[in-house]
């Protein structure tokens, strides 16, 4: 039996703007194993970014809960959500925010820093293939470059989890498709369980575990009986 | 409403902190603008009106006893307009309900005529009536100080004889605007007061029938005040003239000159640090916004708007900005102004105050800060103009930040990333690194220009009271005296040392520079009244020769062993050539010093005294006042501490007023610019604070990274305030020297230490700010945005 590490249980989210109700999540019921890869598909709007944001610590529920492990994430407050990030939690995203005045290696060192038992910068950095640029600043990298940074700072810290909302949205689809390798790679490597957002179909193929997203709620589950390599997708 | 105006409302709304804190910048600027050229304007206009409505004369003059047909060929000498004769002697007084006896200076007022010059303003009662030895009107200042309407009585001693006298009227002159007692370092109507009476009275009291002993001359306009003054002294040398003087000499004229000079110096100075520092803020602030509105800039262009068009949207949120600033220094300027005006009034004594109000300054202030604002935001209007629409609309090129060169060196092992953050970033962008340092810098320095004074002071007076004249009281003689009148002194009741002092009127010639100069002869060698060194070392006075004061011996162009010509201007006026022995500091008046018994060989006469410092002890305090205001011989009495007390007094009236206003306005510097800066950080690098939080970095951790640029900042501007404080400090000390006073530099470790303060609080207090939108930096947002 493998472990789950989130379970998530009628889970919803409104957001007020004005007095305009918007209601993100309208009950999402998942589960995410240990070590799995996972896809989560869908419109923009549906929802999925949301519950990203909720299992990653950055926003908080409006009903139902969310837990890792046995830690329940819808009861925490700031404080804990933040230690629980800094300690449990690697992130992935669209526009890669690294810090334009640390170099490669400084920026994944931002985060070994303050990790209780991290990788050395050089090693994640090895693991992305860029360990020959390690004090190239962001605006000396393309694109695809600064995200394989940006993956390597996620994982510097040995994070159980993986969390990428959009890791290849900015980018082709031979660079984008090196970036997929090294998430592959970490999750194979390292086990470290990785949920992937996309609005690219043809991603969803990597994963272990597609989720269907549609107006706030999941709309269909299934399961990849042969994951395709990211060498082997294109769009 | 057009939709780029809408825009700019909802710009200015967010902007409103920033806004307000330039706009505040700004008004310190504008209002001290107004504030020194209002005050400037209202004193000078309230001077000359009343010296014009009340004819204050050009010319001043005293001697022992001229008669009164001089006044005819005074009247002949060409350019002269008017001439009046009077008497003028000093009193000792004694009022009911003072313990210690108080000096008055009793004037002479034509009988059967209206005064020509230096005319009475009369505020209540009239003036005494020809004859009538026992009336007379007296200042205002002094009536109040002492609570004494018409009818009100105290006694006089006038020549030797103690009379009583009755007030008829309260009166005011130009004159005594600033009326400062003998010996006194600052006026004290308590102690000293002026007193109008009928000349008639005055000849009978002073034996001077059919002569005068002073006199006021009204020049024409373009007359040589020089060459009127050399004449005038011819005429009265015979009568024994002891120089004459014109306005600048004047004391209460002088001292009103100095006080216009500070105004101006401010005028000059401080509005224009305000001003450069707002058009930096706005520099700064304009050039944020223009490169966060880069592809709305591209945009506007792609639909079709004139370059004009978008330049003049921004130029709209700069006006209304400045406008603000403006608006709120007019404000803050005219309430101060008028302040500062009524403090001129209770501190110079004017019959009415003219408030100057005129537009120009305000057109002025407004234009000079509009200029700035907009010198200002040239830069970034200019990068407005010449984007190219296709360029702003995409993404700009992430900043390109450099290595250190210093990362591997041991200094920087155990920097963390989140410091080398703070440090790369203040290297990027050197030139808005050194400005924000500078403004820093200047709030600082304004802070030590506005404390150091205080420390001056207190130097001041430690030397002045407590090193050179440690006497306790002062007192001066009718006419000099033989030395053996010091055994009487030493008789008196309490007096446990006495010493004695001589004072002879002469000018300093040195080459084409001369000054009219009292000579004091002392002992060689005295332990109440000392003469101190530059290092205010006591200094034993030599057998022959002067010791000069460094201001005299500055303003007449000489050095020890050089020779003046001195031209004593009394008895028979001996012309002599004397070499100066040594130079001494003193920060009040300007003294000349010389061994007592030299003096008098020189003047070929025995010794004689002009008076006497003594020390007394202070049980006996009432039976010596008692004794002294009994005295005739006597004519006026200094007492160091009170005037020590009223020093301190009129100090805090007005030194820690401004002080606490300069506080205020450095403090607005200082929030204004550390405000700025961190807002524009925050604005800058949002995302990267807001990936920090994501990456598990906690709300203080995240501020660090702007507090280590903030502090950084704030303690390398420290240093450099210090610096630029010190020349302003020195620019001052040079400004503020003046016959009357000089002031010492001293800067005390503790100006130091609260300019720091007040700088890091103001600084602290910004960062604060800041500091709360970093905790509800919008995390999710922050990371959809490309920024």
């Amino acid at each position: 039996m493998v472990a789950t590490v989130f379970d998530v249980k009628n889970l919803t989210k409104v957001y007020r703007s004005g007095d305009v109700e918007i209601h993100a999540l309208r009950g999402v019921n998942m589960r995410l194993r240990e070590g799995e890869m996972t896809v989560l598909l869908g419109p923009s709007g549906s929802g999925k970014s949301t519950l990203l944001n909720i299992l990653g610590g950055l926003d908080t529920a409006t009903s139902g809960t969310a837990t890792f492990r046995d830690m329940v994430l819808t009861d925490m407050d700031e404080r804990e959500l933040n230690l629980y990030r800094r300690d449990h939690v690697g992130f992935v995203f669209q526009f890669y925010n690294l810090i334009p005045s640390l170099s490669a290696e400084e920026n994944v060192s931002l985060v070994t820093e303050i990790a209780p038992n991290p990788m050395s910068p050089r090693e994640a950095l090895d693991i992305v293939g860029l360990g020959e640029r390690l004090s190239h600043f962001p605006s000396q990298l393309s694109g695809g470059e600064q995200q394989r940074v940006a993956i390597a700072r996620a994982i510097a810290k040995r994070p159980e989890v993986l969390l990428c909302d959009e890791p290849t949205g900015a980018l082709d689809s031979k660079t984008g498709v090196r970036v997929l390798e090294a998430l592959a790679q970490v999750n194979e490597e390292l086990g470290t369980t990785t949920a992937l957002i996309t609005h690219n179909a043809a991603v969803r193929a990597i994963g272990h575990r597609v989720f269907q997203f549609g107006d706030g709620k999941i709309v269909q589950t299934r399961a990849n009986r042969k994951r395709l390599k990211p060498a082997q997708v294109t769009w | 409403m057009r939709p780029l105006d809408r825009k700019l409302i909802r710009d200015f709304r967010r902007l409103s902190g920033q806004a307000l804190a330039i706009a505040l910048v700004m008004a310190a600027g504008v209002a001290t603008l107004i504030l020194a050229v209002g005050a400037y304007r209202s004193l000078e206009e309230t001077r000359s009106a009343y010296y014009e409505r009340y004819r204050f004369a050009d010319i001043f003059a005293s001697a022992t006893r001229a008669p009164t047909h001089l006044k005819q060929r005074i009247l002949q000498i060409p350019g002269v307009a008017a001439v009046e004769t009077r008497i003028a002697e000093f009193a000792l007084l004694d009022v009911a309900g003072m313990v210690q006896p108080a000096t008055g200076m009793a004037i002479s007022l034509p009988d059967h005529r209206d005064v020509t010059l230096n005319r009475l303003f009369v505020r209540r009662g009239r003036l005494p009536q020809a004859g009538r030895v026992d009336e007379v009107a007296v200042d205002e200042s002094f009536a109040n100080a002492h609570d004494m309407d018409i009818a009100a009585t105290f006694s006089a001693i006038l020549n030797g004889r103690k009379r009583a006298l009755r007030v008829v009227g309260i009166a005011l002159s130009p004159e005594f605007i600033y009326a400062l007692g003998p010996g006194d370092v600052i006026p004290d109507p308590k102690r000293f007061g002026v007193m109008w009476m009928s000349q008639k009275s005055l000849e009978a009291i002073f034996d001077l029938d059919g002569a005068f002993n002073s006199v006021s001359v009204k020049l024409l306009r373009n007359t040589d005040e020089a060459e009127t003054i050399k004449r005038l002294d011819d005429l009265l040398e015979r009568y024994g003239g002891s120089g004459a003087y014109g306005r600048k000499d004047q004391q209460s004229h002088a001292f009103i000159d100095a006080e216009l000079k500070q105004l101006q110096g401010m005028a000059r100075v401080i509005p224009p640090i305000f001003l450069a520092v707002s058009a930096f803020l706005i520099n700064m602030t304009l050039m944020r916004l223009i490169a966060l509105e880069r592809e709305q800039i591209g945009l506007l262009k792609a639909l079709g708007y004139w370059r004009r068009t978008i330049v003049a949207h921004y130029l709209k949120l700069v006006v209304v900005i400045a406008g603000g600033g403006i608006l709120i220094g007019f404000a803050a300027g005219t309430l101060l102004g008028q302040g500062l005006t009524r403090l001129y009034g209770d501190f110079f004594h004017f019959p009415f105050l003219i408030f100057q109000r005129n537009p120009d300054i305000y057109v002025i202030a407004a234009a000079i800060s509009l200029a700035a604002a907009v010198a200002g935001a040239l830069r970034a209007l200019y990068s407005v103009l010449t984007q190219p629409p296709a360029v702003a609309m995409s993404p700009p090129a992430p900043i390109r930040y450099r290595h250190l060169g210093l990362e591997h060196t041991a200094l920087f092992r155990h920097v963390t990333q989140l410091t080398m953050m703070a440090l790369r970033h203040m290297i990027r962008f050197p030139v808005r690194t050194g400005l924000t340092i500078l403004g820093v810098a200047m709030s600082v320095s304004l802070l030590i220009v506005a404390l150091f004074s205080l420390d001056s002071i207190e130097y001041m007076i430690d030397a002045t009271f407590f090193r050179a004249d440690r006497q306790d009281a002062t007192i001066t003689f009718v006419d000099e005296r033989p030395l053996s009148v010091m055994q009487a002194v030493e008789r008196l009741p309490g007096v446990l040392r006495a010493e004695p002092f001589r004072s002879v009127p002469v000018r300093l010639r040195h080459g084409h520079l001369h000054r009219k100069i009292a000579i004091s002869g002392k002992p060689p060698e005295t332990d109440l009244s000392r003469v101190l060194d530059l290092n205010l070392q006591p200094v034993i006075l030599p057998e022959a020769g002067l010791v000069l004061s460094e201001h005299v011996a500055n303003e007449l162009n000489v050095r020890p062993g050089q020779r003046l010509e001195v031209e004593v201007l009394e008895g028979r006026r001996a012309k002599l050539s004397l070499p100066v022995s040594q130079i001494i500091q003193t920060y009040l008046g300007m003294a000349v010093y010389m061994d007592n018994a030299a003096l008098s060989e020189i003047l070929d006469e025995s010794v004689q005294v002009s008076g006497a410092h003594i020390a007394y002890d202070g049980a006996a305090t009432e039976e010596l006042f008692e004794a002294v205001k009994n005295l005739p011989a006597v004519s006026a009495i200094a007492l160091q501490k009170t005037s020590l007390a009223r020093f301190r007094e009129t100090l805090a009236q007005t030194i820690y007023i401004m002080t606490t206003v300069y506080i205020a306005l450095s403090g607005v510097i200082a929030f204004g610019v550390v405000y700025n800066s961190a807002r524009i950080q925050l604005s800058e690098r949002s995302r990267e604070f807001a990936s920090l939080r994501v990456l598990g970095f906690t709300r203080n951790e995240v501020s660090r990274v702007m507090f280590t640029e903030l502090a950084t900042l704030v303690l390398l501007a420290i240093p450099l305030g210090y610096l630029i404080g010190y020349g302003f400090a020195s620019v001052v000390v040079k400004s503020f020297e003046s016959d009357l006073y000089r002031m010492p530099f001293v800067i005390a470790p503790s100006t130091y230490a609260v300019a720091s303060i007040v700088v890091l609080i103001a600084a602290g207090f910004s960062a604060l700010m800041v500091h709360r939108r970093i905790n509800r930096l919008d995390l999710v947002s922050a990371l959809k945005t490309r920024e």
